[in-house]
């Protein structure tokens, strides 16, 4: 077929952000789709709180302390998180470099804390529904938590190498400030869940 | 500030370049090398898809060797032929690598394929994960195969009911290894949606805006939501049902607060809009063909685009009447009932469509159009008894019988391996550049299409005289001998219209006369280029100003250029209006992705037996990500 060409686009650049970048909606999308998986666990979890006879099954509800610890510290991440992204938005390395360093270790202690909050539970994965439900809605947080981490690690070292001099990378940093913010989210939906539904219920 | 203002950059743009020098330039840069490694790596959307293709048609015919066994056995009353024990594993394979390994996947290949070239792009989004979705999903296939072989097939039926799934009654391995070829299945699948998404999002031609997609593109763009909020239902049900049988959790055992009806609702919330899944895309196979074959544009685009979007989103909530008999408080049931009626109104309204634009049209009446009509007439019986067995009391009477075997095979074969076939025939000049013979696609619809109607009829018939469905054998004095002996040897047409089928597309390959870039006279952009498509599908993007660009754009094909030849990149758009907004890069191929989807399968496979598979697993998946996601200096990278 012939030809005619109607437009020259030698100008357009070659990363942008946010909307722009595929790479956003992608992760909109898995964001959509982890997220549906979560709201399908909590579905159970009120389903079989609404065939269960009492709540919660055999067990005192979860201690609070570690728990609320993690969300304190998710939602004060939120704002290194979003300086992080407008660092990386403007392109300013050193500082999206700082950022990184910061988010790193706010995706590293709530993972410590976690370990208690899986003791605070008073309840075991195989010991009934309840205990089966709690371990997976904690489980399944956890390997955000724990994947979301390594994204950044690999992240921040590559930032730290001749390859951050690049725009794409501070594209990719600011879909992964975008991809923490779920993160949190789904932990402050979760928390309520866990933490204060068995509370409010009795 | 910026630390990039001052990086130089040299490269080498398309502007200006003759049409044989911009060839060589597009085929260095985006061609898949040759040899074992290059087989490995490619990333190349074509390659990947054509593999998705044959891999879903190679599991089809395991499943409908599984069910050729089955019809020998139900043949006649007291055979002996086959036991109950390995009857149940063939209905269970049978439904579930229809379902999981052969539907699905070969309607979102044909999506991975041609989706970028009908929307004027030269990769799909995210090209490695499109690799690694291909590789997750044979590794997931082969694994419940071998399994079947081994003798630990999946034998709890497709959809996998708990108690009988459940660690007190699921014996063996067997429905560790169904839930397992899950999670690979819907890692693959949900990978694709994702990819489809954001092609369709951001890489259409300049020019197309939603009004202009094609209605073939909207159908896999609905699908891939659709994916995107029904699997991760199934994924999280084959979870839980794992970790009851693995570790003791008691998601369904009711002895200790779970519950076994838990596990229909979350499969069904999957299982019912699976079924869209397959047919939205197979609409959109029938609303490419169509126009093609009756020679003026689809009557009423938006109310079919439309009724597309509202099937989608209905399609969610239907899920309890698989669940009629399950003993549901009655207003519940009365709402699902209502609302299964209700998604036969855009479904009817598509029909109309379709009805209309043949109406109007002149009808060419070749293999690929056949099937089309093939698929109109089938498709009605089968929305017919599903309205049917919609409504509660006639659903409670012919509940897990041979009724409800012939009314989803009236929907899924009907609905979707009608135009599937009638896809095949029609995009394969595209694929391979040659005609498969027009003689025999006429035998293969005929036979395909007798055989079906005289094979999957009856069953209605044994339905309402009671032959319960997942039956190895019957008594003779049940009566149901000679219709069954009927249904088996009608079955035999079907298989001998797809040997020609599968002896056609082989024999086309070398005999087949030459096709030429358009030899249909089609409309959308996928016929603009050579066929096979070159590496690079469109030597330069494309830039449409109508729905129909290759019937109403006139015989010169407007172009943009500006694109960058000595690495790979494309154009990106705005998701509405289509204006170019980004050149972007689009990945080099890698052996990275095939690695991380040995080291995810390992570890997948290996969590069948122990759950610390899953921690161990983990290090060589992150050295696998690792190695995928790291820059290795590519132009591209210093952007």
């Amino acid at each position: 077929m012939k030809q005619r060409t109607i437009a020259d686009l030698s100008n357009l650049p070659t990363y942008g952000f946010g909307a722009q970048s595929p790479m956003w909606w992608g992760t909109l999308a898995f964001i959509s789709l982890e997220a549906t998986g979560f709201a399908l666990a909590v579905g159970t979890y009120f389903y079989l709180e609404f065939v269960a006879s009492g709540w919660p099954i055999a067990a005192p509800a979860p201690d609070l302390g570690a728990g609320t610890l993690v969300l304190i510290l998710l939602v004060a991440s939120v704002l290194p998180n979003h300086l992080t992204d407008r660092w990386a938005k403007n392109q300013e390395l050193r500082k999206t470099r700082l950022g990184l360093l910061l988010m790193s270790i706010f995706g590293l202690l709530p993972l410590i804390i976690r370990i208690w909050e899986f003791r605070a539970l008073h309840v075991s994965w195989d010991q009934n529904a309840y205990g089966s439900i709690l371990w997976l809605l904690l489980g399944l947080h956890t390997f955000h938590l724990l994947t979301d981490l390594g994204d950044t690690l690999v992240l921040t070292a590559l930032m730290f190498t001749r390859h951050g001099r690049s725009g794409r990378r501070f594209s990719d940093v600011s879909d992964n400030a975008f991809y923490w913010d779920f993160v949190v989210a789904s932990w402050v939906v979760l928390y309520l869940v866990i933490y204060i539904f068995p509370r409010w219920s009795a | 500030m910026s630390v990039l203002k001052s990086s130089p950059i040299y490269d080498l743009r398309d502007t200006g370049l003759t049409d044989s020098a911009l060839d060589r330039f597009l085929t260095e840069t985006w061609k898949t090398p040759s040899g074992l490694y290059g087989w490995l790596a490619t990333v190349d959307h074509k390659i990947i898809g054509r593999r998705y293709i044959i891999t879903a048609f190679f599991f089809f015919i395991l499943a409908g060797l599984s069910a050729a066994a089955m019809r020998l056995q139900l043949a006649v009353p007291d055979n002996k032929l086959i036991g109950p024990d390995l009857y149940n594993q063939l209905f269970t394979m049978h439904g579930t690598t229809m379902m999981f390994l052969f539907a699905v996947p070969i309607m979102e290949a044909f999506a991975v394929y041609l989706v970028p070239l009908m929307i004027g792009t030269r990769n799909i989004a995210f090209p490695r994960l499109n690799a690694f979705s291909y590789w997750v999903y044979l590794l997931g296939g082969l694994m419940i195969w071998i399994a079947f072989a081994l003798n630990s097939g999946a034998d709890a039926g497709w959809f996998s009911y708990v108690p009988l799934a459940g660690p007190e009654y699921g014996i063996g391995k067997r429905s560790d290894f169904w839930a397992q070829m899950i999670t690979f299945t819907e890692v693959a699948g949900l990978a694709v949606a994702v990819e489809i998404i954001a092609t369709v999002f951001k890489q259409r031609a300049p020019g197309m805006t939603l009004d202009r997609i094609p209605i073939f593109v909207w159908s896999m763009l609905i699908m891939a939501f659709v994916v995107l909020f029904a699997m991760p239902a199934v994924m999280m049900a084959s979870t839980m049902l794992i970790l009851d049988r693995l570790v003791g959790t008691q998601f369904f055992n009711p002895a200790e607060g779970g519950d076994a009806l838990l596990w229909q609702h979350l499969f069904w919330f999957f299982g019912h809009p699976e079924v869209y899944i397959i047919f939205i895309p197979a609409t959109g196979f029938v609303s490419a063909i169509l126009p093609t074959f009756v020679r003026r544009p689809m009557f009423g685009h938006l109310a079919i685009v439309m009724s597309l979007i509202s099937i989608g989103i209905l399609s969610f909530g239907l899920w309890v009447h698989h669940m009629f008999a399950t003993g549901l408080p009655q207003m519940g049931e009365s709402f699902f009932t209502a609302s299964s009626m209700m998604i036969a109104i855009p479904s009817g309204l598509q029909i109309f469509c379709w009805i209309a634009t043949i109406w109007a049209g002149r009808p060419i009446f070749k293999t690929p159009f056949l099937f089309v009509l093939g698929f109109i007439v089938t498709f009605v019986i089968g929305g017919l008894t599903g309205v049917m067995v919609a409504s509660v009391p006639l659903d409670l009477q012919v509940h897990d019988t041979y009724f409800v075997v012939a009314h989803f095979h009236y929907v899924l074969v009907g609905g979707a391996v009608f135009p599937l076939l009638g896809a095949v025939h029609y995009w394969y000049p595209k694929v391979t550049g040659r005609m498969m013979s027009e003689t025999m696609g006429r035998w293969t619809f005929g036979l395909v299409f007798i055989g079906f109607n005289a094979t999957f009829f009856p069953m209605h018939l044994l339905g309402l005289r009671g032959m319960p469905r997942r039956i190895y054998t019957y008594p003779a004095a049940s009566e149901w001998g000679t219709t069954n002996l009927l249904v088996s040897a009608a079955s035999l047409l079907i298989i001998a219209g797809l040997v020609i089928f599968f002896f056609n597309i082989v024999l086309s390959l070398f005999r087949g006369e030459s096709a030429g870039s358009n030899p249909w006279n089609a409309p959308t952009l996928e016929w603009a280029m050579q066929s096979p498509p070159p590496p690079y599908n469109f030597l330069r993007i494309p830039a449409v100003s109508h729905r129909e660009p290759l019937w109403f754009d006139g015989s010169v094909l407007n172009v943009v250029c500006g694109l960058r030849v000595d690495t790979r990149e494309l154009l990106t758009s705005t998701v509405a209006d289509a204006v170019p907004e980004l050149r972007e890069p689009s990945v080099r191929n890698s052996i990275w992705p095939f690695l991380s989807a040995l080291a995810v399968g390992a570890a997948f496979l290996a969590s069948i037996f122990t759950p610390w598979a899953v921690v161990w697993g983990g290090v060589p998946i992150a050295i696998g990500l690792i190695g995928w996601f790291w820059p290795k200096g590519d132009p591209e990278d210093k952007e």
